[in-house]
């Protein structure tokens, strides 16, 4: 059909056409990724935002502009809230590799007595519909109020005093790493 | 060709996952829920009808020898594209679907597409190739993820019909259900599609 038309395979013309064709690709990458920067920045924002929120006491500074981190556990950030320049509590980012999936993230929400507030998954990949039940209220309203120094967290098949997700202990157990891991960076880790 | 008789042909004759089985990987791994199976659909028709407008569009000016570099680099610059948008509007949808976002590069629906109809067709048939397939692609694939939802989790984007006590066949949301729930999905449009022969 327009197959007279068509440009002839000889080497400038190949080499000109896959030139053309990744330059106007490269620039049209290139203005997508600036012009989605601040969208996509916002939403990473939003996401720790609504993490800080969801853990922490009522606040009214800014914890995302004041994050530290601590010797010995670099990887966990801290989020320090103040209530009209008073320490409220603490909300630290922690993590554990020991889940299904990749690294799973959690925030937990600490107060001036090292109590848990409350917890809130940041990020996990962990089995739909089992793993991924971590998520639920159900799971995570045990922890809060308790005091780590008490309330020792593991799952009760390990000796400890959580309540395992039915079929996904090895979620459970990641979940209570991420968060003792926290414990002892806060009672342990020393500012830096 | 009239656009009805096309989008019978994408639906349910020719439909690239459920009679052309393209696609598979996909169509397996992401359909664990409704709103994912939409979300990976939709993301991929768009892909899918750029890529075929616009190789259809080159198609003379595109030397014959290195015709699959250039296929391959327009798609992958559309996916790049979608992924970056959608990290930045969508971004819990963005971060379920994951690596299959890029994915969508090697969908060989895509490459077929370009390589079977858009490279040898007009621009305004290669547009309706597009919709149709990526219509048939995007309802396969919700479809497939409104059965693994209902029965898996009791609920139906996202809304749960069932108690939260409620114990529900966790089988289909687990790889194994999605080739039972296809299994039987593909033999529903194979009869359908004898039927109206």
């Amino acid at each position: 059909m327009a197959n007279k038309k068509k440009l002839p395979s000889t080497f400038p013309n190949m080499l000109i056409v896959l030139t053309v064709v990744a330059l106007v690709s490269a620039l049209a990458l290139a203005f997508t990724y600036t012009a989605t920067k601040d969208a996509r920045e916002l939403a990473k924002l939003k996401k720790t935002l609504k993490a800080l929120e969801k853990v922490l006491p009522e606040f009214n500074n800014q914890p995302n502009d004041e994050k530290y981190s601590v010797s010995g556990y670099e990887e966990l950030e801290f989020y320090p809230a103040k209530k009209d320049g008073n320490r409220v509590g603490t909300a630290i980012k922690t993590y554990s590799d020991a889940g299904f999936g990749e690294r799973i993230w959690i925030m937990a929400g600490f107060d001036t007595n090292n109590k848990i507030i409350n917890t809130w998954v940041v990020e996990q990949k962990e089995t739909p519909g089992l793993g991924t039940k971590m998520k639920d209220a159900k799971f995570r309203d045990q922890f809060s109020g308790k005091d780590p120094a008490t309330f020792k967290i593991e799952v009760k098949k390990d000796g400890g005093d959580v309540d395992a997700i039915t079929a996904a202990t090895i979620s459970s157990r990641a979940f209570c790493e991420a968060l003792e891991r926290a414990y002892l960076a806060l009672t342990k880790g020393e500012k830096q | 060709m009239s656009f009805g008789k096309e989008l019978y042909r994408g639906i349910i004759k020719e439909n690239p996952v459920l009679v052309l089985l393209l696609g598979m990987c996909p169509t397996l791994a992401v359909t664990g829920s409704a709103i994912n199976g939409l979300g990976m659909g939709a993301a991929a028709a768009v892909v899918l009808l750029s890529s075929n407008v616009v190789i259809s569009l080159l198609k003379n000016l595109i030397p014959d020898k290195v015709r699959i570099p250039v296929f391959i680099v327009v798609i992958a610059s559309f996916v790049t594209v979608i992924d970056l948008v959608m990290a930045g509007y969508t971004p819990e949808l963005h971060e379920e679907l994951g690596i299959f976002i890029p994915l969508i590069v090697v969908n060989c629906i895509i490459l077929g597409r370009a390589e079977a109809f858009a490279s040898k067709n007009k621009l305004l048939d290669s547009l309706v190739d597009g919709v149709v397939m990526g219509l048939g692609f995007t309802i396969a694939l919700t479809v497939l993820g409104s059965i693994r939802e209902i029965l898996g989790a009791g609920s139906i984007f996202g809304w749960k019909f069932v108690s939260e006590e409620a114990s529900t066949v966790l089988l289909f949301i687990l790889p194994p259900g999605a080739f039972i729930a296809l299994g039987f999905l593909i033999a529903v449009v194979n009869k359908l599609a004898k039927q109206k022969a």
